[in-house]
């Protein structure tokens, strides 16, 4: 569903060309949970930035469903049917979390179905829906609602960057069963926890740029350096 | 009334038929109907151009509207409204302006409003103000607002001027007594070559009395808008003054503040933030599909009528 090919990433610092990401290839099938993990400053959000179009690459292609994304915008990517979730969620001034529910599904949604996206994150709907998505929720509300958001969209590809950082109160097993729970769609999670590696049916492990192993959480483990061997056995950031 | 009329009823008073309860409503120079109920008394000025509107003691949740709308051009309407709110009543007022101007003559309102709210008193007011026709000629709005708040009352001003207004200049005046609380919240949107300037003085002048002005502005196109605020802290006192303003395309937007404690219990706070719309909102609302204009436009809308 998503072929990933030759696919390099550099940028220019101070007269410095610095490659990010280098030759990139993968090819990822339809229903299946991939999670990319690697070492800070591996390229992993850059990687899935650059599949959603929120970056441009250097060369080589991405496929999605056969389709070459190059020349896609970002909505154009999303309306073929992509969603992201970002790391640091943005805020609005004045958009309320009703509204982007309602933009994200594509509808005008009722209090019951607003329930449904906002209850499977953790969060009450009527607490919630008229909250405008501004800097006075915390970082996990915004994170969860972040979520919430791409479960509204319903897609085909969703792409999760770093979903658990800053999730509050709420319990990582809670976020491993909505990954768990999309069962028809593919979904590529960028993460550094255990708990999630262990759901991916495939472990996509960057260091320096570059893919070093795709395989199993069992094939991908031993590889795994120290500090992100510490952070997998729970010791968090 | 016929449909021009009508459609600017409803955006500037949401009025989609005659209202239950008091009313004035004033077309092109002229009050073409009045209704006055056992609570609130309106009428018209003897010396000049204008109504009193006399709400009477410990009226709540009762309504009064006083749309003005101008059908053509060339006109210059000055026109004089004083309210007198009643102790301990609680109402909502809703005035603004319409005017539709298809001509190459400029048409103008200044509307001269005072408010008298007395003690314990609530009052919202909310005050739209439209341009519309594709005529050549100036839709120009001019509004004054002079505010007395007596002790322990409380306003909200919620003012909205989002299209076709080729020029205004929107002042504000108020004095607060002790323990009174005033709210404004000012949205604007230029176009085109379209100005606004803004000017706002509150003295705060009674112990704990507080003021809270919000101004959410965007300008497009070649449009200019000026953002002045003053307020003055005359004793221990609460003021907060937001200017956040989006500018696109080579529009301009300036914000001046001037924040004085004369008495040293006095607590302002001046906050003033212009710029383009933040790229990650842009990116965010495309990654749920909207196209870079449809991003632009829904951030817009959430920021002015959010």
């Amino acid at each position: 569903m998503l072929k990933i090919k030759n696919l390099n990433y550099s940028i220019t610092e101070n007269d410095t060309v610095k490659n990010i990401l280098k030759d990139i290839n993968i090819e990822l099938k339809d229903n299946k949970i991939y999670v990319i993990t690697g070492p800070n400053g591996s390229g992993k959000s850059t990687l899935v930035k650059l599949i959603m179009g929120i970056k441009s690459p250097t060369s080589g292609d991405i496929f999605f469903d056969e389709k070459n994304l190059n020349p896609l915008s970002i909505n154009e990517r999303a309306n073929l049917g992509i969603s992201f979730a970002f790391q640091q969620p943005v805020t609005f001034k004045g958009l309320k979390v009703r509204d982007l529910l309602d933009i994200a599904s594509g509808k005008k949604n009722d209090f019951n179905s607003l329930c449904n996206y906002l209850s499977t994150v953790g969060l009450c709907a009527k607490d919630y829906i008229n909250r405008p998505i501004d800097d006075k929720l915390s970082g996990g509300e915004l994170k969860r609602i972040e979520l919430a958001m791409v479960l509204a969209r319903n897609t085909k590809l969703n792409i999760f960057d770093e979903p658990e950082a800053g999730i509050d109160l709420w319990s990582f097993d809670n976020l491993t069963k909505i990954f768990s729970n999309l069962k028809n769609s593919t979904n590529i999670i960028v993460s550094h926890q255990r708990k999630i590696l262990e759901i991916a049916d495939e472990i996509i492990l960057l260091k320096n740029g570059q893919i070093v192993k795709i395989g199993s959480y069992k094939d991908v483990l031993p590889m795994i350096e120290n500090n992100v061997c510490n952070k997998l056995r729970g010791e968090n950031e | 009334m016929n449909n021009i009329e009508k459609k600017l009823l409803e955006k500037i008073a949401d009025l989609h038929t005659i209202p239950s309860g008091a009313f004035n409503i004033r077309k092109n120079g002229q009050a073409v109907e009045r209704q006055s109920t056992k609570d609130i008394e309106i009428i018209p000025k003897k010396n000049k151009s204008g109504i009193d509107i006399v709400i009477k003691p410990n009226v709540k949740n009762k309504s009064v509207h006083i749309p003005v709308i101008i059908t053509v051009g060339g006109l210059n309407d000055l026109v004089y409204n004083d309210f007198y709110v009643g102790e301990n009543s609680d109402v909502t007022i809703v005035a603004g302006c319409g005017i539709h101007n298809k001509t190459c003559n400029t048409s103008t309102h200044n509307g001269i409003h005072s408010f008298h709210v007395g003690k314990n008193a609530k009052v919202k007011y909310i005050e739209r103000h439209v341009g519309e026709g594709n005529g050549t000629g100036g839709k120009i709005l001019n509004p004054v607002t002079k505010i007395i708040m007596e002790e322990n009352s409380e306003m909200m001003l919620e003012t909205t001027q989002l299209e076709g207004v080729t020029s205004t200049i929107r002042k504000t005046f108020a004095k607060l007594k002790d323990n009174a609380k005033l709210n404004i919240q000012e949205n604007l949107l230029t176009t085109d070559n379209q100005t606004a300037k803004t000017y706002f003085k509150v003295d705060l002048i009674g112990k704990h009395s507080s003021v809270e002005v919000v101004s959410h502005s965007v300008a497009k196109d070649n449009s200019y808008q000026e953002f002045k605020s003053d307020l003055i802290g005359k004793n221990e006192c609460f003021g907060h003054v937001e200017c956040d303003g989006i500018v696109l395309n080579n529009s301009r937007i300036v914000s001046i503040p001037m924040i004085d404690a004369i008495d040293n219990n006095a607590s302002l706070v001046h906050e003033a933030a212009i710029g383009k719309i933040a790229g990650d909102e842009l990116i965010k609302l495309m990654t749920l599909g909207l196209s870079q204009e449809e991003a632009e436009d829904t951030i817009i809308q959430g920021f002015l009528l959010g």
